[in-house]
């Protein structure tokens, strides 16, 4: 237990070390812990920063769904008239041409009788002329009718 | 043990006798051979085995820390950098508790006192006649293992605790800020006369209260440690003493070596801290 120069060999061996540690020890070693805090610091802001916008990008995909659907119903809508508009304008074109042949049928009948009928009027005309003919063959004689013949020689 | 011719006498101060390296009275260097040899060398004498196992606990953990800091990743840490980082942790936090000033030298320091005053003690659990026997082997007939129970290696700790003590005091409030704290308070008076009486009363008190740093420092750990090694020694003794002595010895060995644990831990906590509270004191004005 004698105080002697231990003393001062164990001072500076406590200096050194102090010095040592301070720079090869506690200085990486406190600027690994402050990066790494730095770093879970800014991940979990990250992380909170990614939640508020999931939240955000949530309301918005709501809002855009719920437009979307307003659209699609007015889309159908519209559809259904303009469906209904067509299925009018077509029953509409098809009666209009349905009239329109009809009555062009109808004129093409009427022609057909006509001619039909002239046919008929012409043959019958014919046919009473032979009859006449035949009969009239029988009575009639220049001689027979001769007054009626000098009366029409006198008309000319 | 090392009791066969010894008696109990002996072998308690040749436990207690360091590896001493001087001069002898005949004029010679060398080592001495006994503790009365040791006594005579003086001041002039170094004991080796203290410097030696300091030295060398010293450089185990600053080599085991410095490596772990070059390697530190800011990733996930391992095992070994965890176990580092929780002990600078827990220092920086006991710094930032005690601490307020800003100074970078404060923190490293606590460390280093921290963990060397730790592991000096540790070498007190080692039973006491392991290490003597094997350097008894190895030639060498003294060897103190525990360097906290060195009066010397407390002392050199405590006097570079309180020459920083001295240090900061000056440079934060100057040379008369220090000297006017030694002497104007706690007495004072609005009388310059009688402030003047004061001056030697409050420089009594003052400098009492800062010369009790450093020796309170050094001789609380010396205490501890020393009376610590001492029961171990004296619990060793009972080996030599029969059978039934010999394992009630044992238990008794067992039973302090864990207790123990929690002193050694404490004692260096306890050094850490005070040096923190002290270099705190001399950063600011009271």
């Amino acid at each position: 237990m004698n105080i002697n120069l231990t003393l001062i060999g164990q001072l500076l061996s406590f200096a050194v070390f102090v010095w040592f540690t301070m720079k090869f020890v506690w200085t990486p070693i406190m600027g690994a812990l402050e990066t790494r805090k730095k770093e879970i610091a800014d991940g979990l802001s990250a992380a909170e920063r990614g939640q508020h916008e999931q939240e955000l990008a949530k309301e918005r995909a709501k809002d855009v769904l719920h437009e979307a659907k307003a659209q699609a119903a007015e889309i159908v809508a519209q559809a259904q008239k303009r469906a209904a508009e067509i299925v009018d304008d077509s029953k509409a074109t098809a009666r209009t041409e349905g009239e329109r042949i009809l009555s062009a049928a109808q004129a093409e009948i009427e022609q057909a009788a006509n001619r039909a009928r002239e046919q008929l009027r012409e043959k019958i005309g014919r046919l009473v002329v032979a009859g006449a003919e035949k009969i009239l063959r029988k009575e009639i004689g220049a001689d027979v009718h001769q007054d009626i013949v000098t009366a029409l020689a006198k008309e000319i | 043990m090392s009791g066969e011719t010894l008696t109990s006498g002996e072998y308690i101060k040749h436990h207690l006798t360091n590896l001493t390296f001087g001069k002898h009275a005949d004029g010679g260097w060398g080592i001495a051979h006994s503790a009365a040899e040791a006594k005579e060398m003086g001041f002039w004498a170094i004991h080796l085995d203290t410097m030696f196992w300091s030295l060398l606990l010293g450089a185990l953990f600053l080599y085991f820390f410095s490596k772990t800091a070059k390697s530190a990743t800011r990733g996930i840490p391992g095992g070994v950098q965890n176990f580092v980082e929780w002990i600078v942790e827990f220092i920086d936090s006991s710094v930032r508790g005690s601490f307020s000033a800003r100074n970078t030298l404060v923190a490293p320091l606590a460390l280093t006192i921290f963990v060397w005053i730790f592991l000096q003690n540790l070498m007190d659990l080692v039973p006491v006649d392991v290490i003597p026997e094997i350097s008894k082997l190895l030639g060498i007939h003294f060897m103190k293992v525990v360097p906290s129970t060195d009066p010397n290696a407390t002392f050199g700790m405590a006097i570079g605790v309180f020459l920083l003590v001295l240090f900061y005091s000056i440079k934060i409030k100057g040379v008369g800020g220090f000297v006017g704290e030694l002497t104007l308070q706690p007495f004072s008076s609005k009388n310059p006369v009688v402030n003047l009486l004061f001056i030697p009363i409050n420089f009594i008190l003052e400098f009492v209260s800062l010369a009790a740093k450093p020796i309170s420092l050094a001789l609380r750990l010396f205490g501890n440690m020393y009376a610590g090694e001492m029961i171990f020694i004296l619990i060793a003794i009972m080996y030599n003493a029969g059978l039934i002595l010999g394992l009630f010895g044992g238990v008794l060995q067992l039973g302090w070596a864990i207790f123990h644990i929690l002193i050694i831990t404490l004692q260096a906590f306890i050094f850490m801290t005070l040096t923190i509270v002290y270099l705190d004191m001399a950063h600011h004005e009271h």
